[in-house]
Formats: C-alpha cells, structure tokens, sequence
C-alpha cells in the first residue's frame, strides 16, 4: 500500500484485492466475538477531518478506527477556527503537530486531500472530495459484490444518475474497472461529464436497455436543486425515466442485486420497494463500510509502528 | 546622459554590429563603432531586440500592494525585457476613472523601470453595466487606448457593441476577456477528459469561443477594433484567422503558459496552474503556436497576475486564477517558438515588441532597432539556461508555474530610453 489513499485511480489490483481480503479477515476474525475490538492501532491517533457534514460517513470511519484501539479524534469544520478563516494547511500543520499518524478527510473541494497530502507526514484518507472521489466507498461496494456474488472479475455493474457530480460514480468507475468488472454508467446527457467517452466504461442512455444484463445496480443520489440548473425538466421526469421502482426491477436477473451508496431519496432515484426489497445490499453497505475501512486505516497504519 | 557602446551584439539575431546610444536614441548601428566617453557593454553572442511591450499586465496597485506593486511589478518587467506594459484595470478601485489611471501612470514613472500604461475599464467598477468615462481617461495623462474589463468579460451584446463604436473616437481599442460567463459559472479547469477525471467542474472551449464569433460580428459590424485577450482555444484561432480574412479589425495575444503548459498540470491538484481562461489540451497549445507564427495572433501578451500565498496555497476551488509571467514571457517564447523553428528572432520582436505597441498606439515603443530611433532595447543570452526559482523573482508575488523548470535564454541587459534598467542580469534599482 502507498501511504495515502487519494483515489481509487491509483489503486493497482493487487493493492486493492488486498485491503478486500484483509476487511474479510478482519470480519472473520471478528465474527461472534463480544467485544468487537483489535488491538492494532493502540496508541496512534486518527483525526477526522470533516468540512461538510457527513454523520454516516464519520461515524463509519470512527468506529473502524475504534475497533482498531487507534485514539480518534472528530474535528468539525464547523464551528471551528476553520470556519473562522483558518487555511486548510494551517489546520493540517496543526493537526500534526498534535500528533495526528492519519488524517480522513471529508472536503467539499476536489483534490483538497491531495493537497493535505503534500503538507503532512502521516497519511491521509480521503473519505470524499468534491466531485472527484470517495475510494473507501468504492472498496465497500467492491467488498459487497464480491461477497453477494462471489466474484467481481466479469460482473456487469450498471451506475445510474448523476454521474456528473458523483465521486461514487468516479471512485467506483476506477475501482471496478481494475477489479475487472464491466461498468456501464446510465445517465441523462446532462449529468455525464464531457470526457466520459474516455473513461472504461460503456455509456448509455437508456435504463431499460442496461437492467436485463446487469448483475449489479447501483443507483446514486440525485439531488432535486439539479433541475433548477436543467440537468434535467422535473423530478417526476427523471424519476420516471432512471429511477429504480418495482416495474424495473422486474427486469433484472435472478441474481441481481441492488445498491446504493445512501442517503437515498426514496421515490426519486429509487422506490421504497427496491430498497427495502431483499436484493437490496444497502443495510449491508454499511456494515462493510466499517470493516473495509479497519483494512484501510490497518494497512495504512499498521505495518509501520512494528 | 551616460552614452553606451554595446560591442558585437546581434540586432534581430543577424551578423554582429555595435551600437551607440547617446542622449536616449539609438545614435549609429555599424562596425567597430568608438566613441569617446561611451560606456562600452560588451555584447558578444548577445542578440539585441527591441524591448519588449506587454499588453496585459496585472500589476496589483492600488488595492493588492500585498501581492504586486507597480514599482515591483516594473522591476520584474525590466528582467523579463519589457519596456512598456499595460497595467489591467482591475484594482481597487478599479481603473474605470481618469484619477485612477493618471495615478498608476504616475506610479509608473516614479518607478522609471518600464512605461507604465493603463488600461481603463470598459464599464463602471469592472460590473458590465454601463460605460465608465472613456473618454475622460483617453484624454487624460495617461492617454488611455487600451479598455478592458479582464477579469470580467463584457458580457452584454449591446454593451460591447456601444464600447466598441465609441473608442473609435480616440483611436481606442477594446480588449475584451472572452468568457460567457452563463457558460462557466464555477468553472475551475478546461472541460474535457480531464475535468471528467478530475471531478473539477469544467470551462468549456466554446464559452471562448462563442464570444469571439460575436464580438468579431459586432466589430466588423460597426468598424471598430477589437482587441481578444488570452486566446486559449483551437477554434478560437480559427475564428480569427476567418475575421481576419474577412477584414474585420481585430487583433488578438496569446500568453505564455498557454503555449507551453496543458490541462495536464491540473493532475496536481496544485492551485500555481489554475488560471483564467485555463490551461487546455496538446492540441490547443499546438494551434496557438501556428496562430502565433503565422500571425493570426498579432502578440504574445504575459497576463502577469501576481497572487499572495494565501490565495495560491490552499484548495484548487478555493484559489485565485492567475499566474506570473513578465520575467520569464520571452524565455517561453524562445523554448516554444524559437527553438521549434516557429520564429525567428525577427518574427519575436513583432510578436512581442513591435505589434504590441502598435495595437497599444504607443508611439515610442515597437520601433525597429535603427539610428534616430528611442534606444528601447534588451541584450539576450540565447545560450543561457536559467532553472526558474520563485524565491529569486522581483515580484512580490511567488506563483510561477515554472518553478524549478528549466528554460533558455537570459536577459543581460534592458534600456529604457537609453537609460539601462538591467544590467548583467540584475535590476538597476
Ligand atoms: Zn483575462
């Protein structure tokens, strides 16, 4: 492993198959136990550095690194000295010099943990930036399908909706790509990136088309204030022509299962019967979420202190 | 006035020649020239060019003295070889008044490195609302020509075509930053495989593009002059290239970093190459350096944008556009155009010197190097390579995106009037 994790772009296979099998050890090792804990990480220091508010994700990283023995600590953007002005390096420098050993950081500009990462010493996860990536939410995914279906090498994986604005969408389009999944991302024109065509992805347009031969669904959020901008003419409309609603799951194969990354907005891009339905993987997202990021902040962390 | 005798240097790169400069003109250009008394400069394997004329020069003052005054800015002019550059009227306040622009001319020549020439702004407070005193800062001290709202492009249609009929009163030009801005509200990088990559929202070609075909429309229309900053795209190259041949009056520059540096450098994530309008593709840089040397664009201007650290280190989305320029414009020049063979040196004289000034209507300035003429002049070491260090610059600023980049040739020396402004290479104040 490198010793941040940035993106999901520079995850080579091995590093990324890595971190999934040691999150399957990890729940091994802790299946049945009480007290879900490790002692790994006794004595290193994890900050959470979150500039917009995102409970879940936080608490998802917090519990990994508890779970891990690691002394966490949650600093809030808000509210703080930052939200008084204080730069981005001002308050990594600070950090360090407080004895941070990894910093995940939630930042709503793109590349933001890039920059942290060349002001800090320790390591720095990105737990979301902008519009760029979200990798640990890509490995959770990728963590989540392998265990659903056994495998991801050859597996057709249908992203659907606001792709534009999504760093799932980005982070999970590299990930499974290298993980040698087969990714077809489903969009209105407006909410693909001008460049898509160079991503390794097919693209269409049409959701119906995509569900018969898709082993994974894996639906986004998509926020209502997009029509104020015309990405597209009304929420009904786009419910109507991507949203996931009982009809369209239908459509899907026997195996297929159903996913998203959360919060959802139940009847705009998926119908309260798929999410609740039993292909859906989104209860379990979460829980994996936890253990794929012990292996994270594990592989991160753990090697160096020995 | 001290007299100088430059021994051996190569006027427009061509056979070795001496040069006189006596009381602020060019005296005699020959071989084995003497005069007694003359400071001689010994210029052997020096190339001697008219100076330099920058049309787009962000000099900071009044308002951003943090970032660049007119006195630090001159000084990082004089090494780069200029000696004339146009100061954008986005200050603050902005340039849009005959006191503001006489005061930044005053500036200017209390500096006494460069001729200092303000830009005024096309509309009151940069706001693209309605016409701010052209006419009172045309005739004022400065003697304005050059109109800009850079920074901001005048986006209204009527409003641009008013400017540009207006000017032509006083032989004004406007010089028009081309950005809908409809097109690139939060826009943070070229738009393409990049940007998509990236997650950076995008800063489509044709927002460029789209400007430029109206504003060529609106000034063949009205038979005015239209000046288009920082060209950054292929296509719009061809737009001009095709109001050019359709006799519109219009001339157009393009900056440094866009003929050397691409949408790649945003990979970093590092805000240093974050700039307006924004560093594109391969392609683009190639089609800008064949509209330079063809002519299609008229000149190579800086944009010299000075920012202070904490507008540059920080978040991408968070830091101002803009970059430094004026010290090394004509070393890019010669890495891009000189030594692919795009230009000789004659060829960068005229784009950096001679229409430049002419475009500006600066009567002392773009003359060719010849007796009589005002000794506006700079000594280049082509075979010089200088590794750029920002610590070293004479900006007050340090956002070069040529740090530790290695580039050819080295300013020796810069006369202003006949006055030298750099010597061996260092400011002579
Ligand atoms: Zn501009």
């Amino acid at each position: 492993m490198k010793r941040h994790l940035l993106e999901s772009a520079d995850l080579d296979r091995a590093d990324a198959t890595l971190v999934l099998d040691t999150a399957a050890q990890i729940d091994q090792a802790l299946a049945g136990r009480e007290v879900k804990k490790l002692p790994t990480l006794r004595g290193r220091t994890v900050v959470n550095l979150f500039y917009e508010d995102s409970t879940r994700t936080r608490i998802s990283f917090e519990l990994a690194a508890k779970r891990l023995s690691a002394d966490v600590i949650n600093f809030s953007a808000k509210g703080s000295s930052v939200s008084k002005g204080e730069s981005l390096k001002d308050t990594a420098l600070t950090l360090e010099a407080m004895g941070s050993d990894a910093i995940v950081v939630r930042h709503g500009a793109s590349g933001a943990p890039h920059r942290l990462a060349n002001w800090v010493r320790g390591s720095v996860v990105n737990a979301g930036d902008g519009t760029h990536e979200h990798p640990t939410q890509a490995l959770l995914d990728a963590y989540t399908i392998r265990r659903r279906l056994g495998r991801l090498a050859g597996v057709r994986v249908a992203i659907v909706g606001d792709v534009l604005h999504s760093r799932v969408a980005r982070s999970n389009v590299w990930l499974l790509h290298t993980l040698g999944a087969e990714v077809t991302v489903v969009a209105p024109p407006t909410l693909l990136p001008v460049g898509v065509g160079t991503w390794p992805v097919e693209v269409s347009y049409d959701l119906d088309a995509v569900l018969p031969k898709a082993d994974v669904v894996m639906m986004l959020r998509v926020q209502g204030e997009r029509m104020n901008a015309s990405y597209f003419p009304s929420a009904r409309e786009y419910s109507r022509r991507y949203g996931l609603d009982g009809r369209r799951m239908a459509a899907l194969g026997d195996e297929a299962i159903v996913m998203h990354p959360g919060p959802m907005n139940r009847g705009m891009e998926i119908a309260a019967e798929v999410a609740d339905s039993v292909r859906s993987t989104i209860v379990e997202q979460v829980g994996n979420g936890v253990s794929v990021r012990m292996a994270v902040l594990y592989l991160l962390l753990g090697g160096r202190s020995e | 006035m001290t007299s100088y005798l430059i021994k051996g240097a190569k006027p427009l790169g061509g056979g070795p020649a001496d040069v006189l400069i006596t009381d602020g003109r060019i005296a005699a250009i020959g071989d084995s020239l003497s005069a007694t008394g003359a400071e001689v400069i010994e210029a052997g394997g020096l190339i001697a060019l008219p100076g330099l004329v920058d049309l787009h020069t962000h000099l900071r003052e009044p308002g951003r003295e943090d970032a660049e005054t007119v006195e630090t800015g001159s000084r990082a002019a004089a090494l780069g070889g200029f000696t004339a550059v146009h100061a954008m009227a986005n200050t603050d306040p902005v340039a849009d008044t005959a006191g503001v622009v006489e005061q930044v001319w005053r500036l200017g020549g209390q500096a006494g490195l460069v001729d200092v020439v303000p830009v005024g702004a096309v509309t009151v407070g940069l706001a693209g609302e309605r016409l701010a005193e052209l006419g009172a800062m045309a005739d004022s001290a400065a003697r304005v020509r050059v109109f800009s709202d850079d920074g901001h492009c005048v986006s209204d249609p009527a409003l641009m075509r008013r400017a540009l009929e207006y000017v032509k009163a006083f032989d004004g030009v406007v010089a028009q930053h081309a950005e809908e801005p409809r097109l690139t509200a939060g826009a943070q990088m070229h738009e393409g495989d990049r940007s998509a990559r990236l997650g950076l929202t995008g800063w489509p070609a044709a927002a460029e593009e789209a400007i430029i075909a109206r504003d060529v429309l609106l000034a063949g229309h009205v038979g005015a002059r239209l000046h288009v900053c920082h060209v950054s795209t292929a296509g719009s190259v061809e737009l001009l290239r095709w109001a050019k041949s359709r006799g519109v009056q219009v001339t157009a520059e393009v900056t440094p970093h866009h003929l050397l540096l691409t949408d790649a450098c945003a990979e970093s994530y590092d805000p240093v190459f974050k700039v307006n309008p924004p560093l594109r593709t391969d392609e683009d840089v190639a089609a800008l350096r064949r509209g330079l040397a063809d002519g299609t664009i008229d000149a190579v201007a800086t944009d010299h944008a000075p920012h202070a650290v904490e507008d540059k280190e920080s978040e991408w989305a968070q830091a101002r556009p803009g970059m430094l320029g004026l010290e090394q414009a004509l070393a890019v020049v010669v890495e891009t155009m000189v030594e692919t063979g795009l230009l000789d040196w004659q060829g960068v004289a005229d784009r950096m010197s001679m229409r430049p000034a002419a475009i500006g209507r600066l009567a002392g300035h773009g003359r060719p190097l010849a007796p009589g003429e005002p000794a506006n002049l700079l000594l280049l070491d082509p075979a010089a390579r200088v590794t750029v260090d920002p610590a070293a610059l004479a900006s007050r600023s340090r956002n070069s995106p040529y740090a530790g980049r290695e580039l050819p040739g080295r300013v020796v020396a810069t006369f202003l009037r006949g006055t030298p402004t750099v010597l061996d290479g260092k400011a002579v104040r």
